[in-house]
């Protein structure tokens, strides 16, 4: 195509030299142009760029990660070529997790892991990433479709099934389990699980899963009225999990109605949603490439433009069995933890040499130890941010269950009972 | 529980309570609960009967207890519409309540997610939280299931989304 449309444009050339009447080249000229414009149209027809090998940072235009390499030479990321070992989990790929696939995909991510059971539909396509002639595709499959071309260094797996059912939940478990993208790494299969989801039931079943697996993962979401949405780091054991905190109208016993509209499907905002997504992202690659400081929990109100921050520790009494578990598993490595930080700093103080900053100190000016502190600091850190109230009692205060009476030994069968309940239905 | 009819909240008051907190993946506690989802359901439905009452079948269609399928029905203007139930014990049960789906109404009304599962969120989930892990299959249905019946099935009635089943032809007598 390209040769025939030079092959014009050069015939054109010759026909402009051979032709006496000079205002008859005008005409020509227009023609060459139009050549000219079909043969950079022909340019773009979408080629699929090949593997790339080794990241590079040379500054070329055909280089697909010289502006991410740039992050090291700024001194910004001590080695991003780490980022493809990474293996991300993304469960659900709506508003937040298919932008968030994206961001990573661009960002030469090692592999992705795409959950979701949904299809394509038009009422998507006020949101990003998904385009209209993808309707009626699975999510996964049309993120695959679109990620594969952006970057086909990616590894992307898709799994189009429902994770709070039974079955679906194994496989969900066995996924993350699976090591044969990085075989030597420990724990399990992931280095980070990305919930997006946009219900209480999948977010529950993102926090078992992790829990039982020693998983960190990232929490998403967004307000049904699209105005704000929080991301928040769970580290099992370390900080509260998704069943640490009750639901606002479980815990305050407030009237449910007054938070809810009756009937009004959840609005939804592209902007909102980037936004979250851009934060999620953010965050997940300060984690995985260790740079920067990661928020354990980050809100976002778009109507003041307000980010609250906060940590939250897990719950004591948490009704999670496998989170209690990862809690004792916490302090028990404790006096570990302590000692590696020790000495960490003790090396970093070694590398400090011990000369005065300053020959003379005219104002008397002294440094506090850092320890005390952070002493002073932990016992003032029941106080919240400005602009945040708690809804629940502090977990010493809330009264202890009633202890459990002793379940009455069950002397039926269940077979009996379920031709019990048969000979009713008939 | 204030909003509630007399009627549902002393027929609510009758179910049994369960008391073990156990889910699918919890092996000889899944049992257990098993036992007492069979019994709060039997006698659910049995004061149904008594009551002249009687509006919904529901089994377990596998024999660990983790797919249920069904019928329900509600009667409107002395006719009676009929309809497929079905739903999954989810994972997480009983911190997560049963989607409850009704197929044959997917995509007829707002009130319902994809693949219809009906709209639980506001009159239903937040008292399957607060009583957790006291609800079971049978709560889901007299406090979940039948308000959506009651609300749902007259507006998509007389909005003409369903027909009964023996108005086969288009002209519709009242």
């Amino acid at each position: 195509m390209e040769a025939e449309l030079k092959d014009m444009w050069n015939d054109l050339e010759s026909l402009k030299h051979s032709l006496t009447d000079p205002s008859l080249r005008g005409p020509v000229d227009k023609l060459q142009l139009h050549v000219e414009r079909l043969t950079n149209l022909s340019k773009s027809v979408p080629v699929r760029r090949s593997k790339v090998k080794d990241m590079s940072a040379e500054v070329v235009d055909s280089n697909p990660y010289s502006r991410l390499m740039a992050l090291q030479r700024m001194g910004i990321v001590e080695n991003y070529e780490r980022i493809r070992e990474f293996s991300v989990a993304i469960v659900g790929i709506g508003g937040v997790g298919s932008v968030a696939a994206e961001m990573l995909t661009r960002c030469g991510i090692g592999r992705l892991l795409l959950y979701d059971y949904d299809k394509v539909e038009l009422a998507n396509m006020n949101r990003l990433f998904f385009r209209p002639e993808q309707v009626g595709m699975t999510k996964t499959d049309a993120a695959v479709q679109t990620l594969a071309d952006i970057n086909p260094d990616v590894v992307l797996e898709s799994y189009t099934f429902n994770i709070t059912t039974v079955q679906g939940f194994e496989t969900f478990m066995s996924s993350l389990r699976n090591k044969s993208f990085s075989p030597t790494k420990e724990g399990s299969g992931v280095d980070l699980v990305l919930s997006c989801v946009d219900n209480y039931e999948a977010r529950m079943a993102v926090n078992q899963a992790c829990n039982e697996l020693n998983q960190t993962w990232m929490e998403s979401g967004v307000s049904e009225d699209a105005v704000s949405g929080h991301i928040q780091l769970l580290i099992p054991g370390e900080t509260a999990c998704f069943a640490c905190a009750p639901p606002l109208v479980v815990a305050s016993g407030i009237d449910e109605r007054t938070l809810k509209r009756e009937g009004v499907c959840a609005a939804s905002l592209p902007t909102t949603m980037g936004v979250v997504a851009g934060l999620l992202v953010q965050n997940t690659l300060k984690f995985l490439l260790k740079f920067g400081h990661v928020s354990p929990y980050l809100g976002y109100n778009s109507l003041k433009d307000y980010f609250p921050t906060m940590e939250m520790r897990p719950n004591p009494q948490c009704s999670n069995v496998a989170c209690l578990e990862r809690q004792k598993e916490f302090i028990i490595a404790k006096p570990a933890r302590d000692a590696a930080a020790m000495a960490k700093m003790e090396a970093e103080a070694l590398t400090v040499e011990e000369i005065p900053l300053h020959a003379d100190n005219e104002w008397n000016i002294s440094v506090v130890d850092e320890v005390e502190i952070e002493t002073v600091g932990a016992t003032s850190s029941d106080a919240l941010p400005e602009g945040l109230v708690r809804e629940l009692p502090n977990a010493d205060e809330s009264q202890h269950p009633p202890p459990a009476e002793p379940a009455a030994p069950s002397l039926d069968d269940l077979e009996d009972l379920k031709r019990q309940l048969e000979a009713l239905n008939s | 529980m204030e909003g509630w009819d007399p009627n549902t909240k002393s027929t609510l008051t009758q179910i049994p309570l369960l008391t073990t907190k156990a889910g699918p993946r919890d092996g000889a506690a899944w049992t257990q609960r098993l036992k007492e989802e069979y019994k709060a359901l039997i006698a659910y439905t049995q004061m149904n009967k008594s009551n002249d009452n009687d509006w919904f079948r529901i089994s377990a269609a596998n024999p660990e207890g983790t797919r249920w399928i069904g019928k329900c029905w509600y009667i409107h203007n002395l006719l009676k519409y009929e309809f497929d139930l079905q739903f999954d014990i989810p994972v997480t049960y009983p911190s997560t309540a049963p989607e409850l789906e009704l197929p044959e109404l997917d995509g007829k009304t707002q009130k319902m997610y994809r693949g219809g599962k009906i709209c639980l969120t506001i009159h239903f989930k937040p008292l399957w939280a607060k009583n957790c892990p006291r609800f079971g299959i049978a709560h889901a249905l007299c406090l979940g299931l039948a308000p959506w019946l009651a609300a749902e099935v007259p507006i998509l009635v007389d909005s003409g989304m369903i027909k009964h089943k023996d108005d086969t032809t288009s002209t519709s007598e009242s």
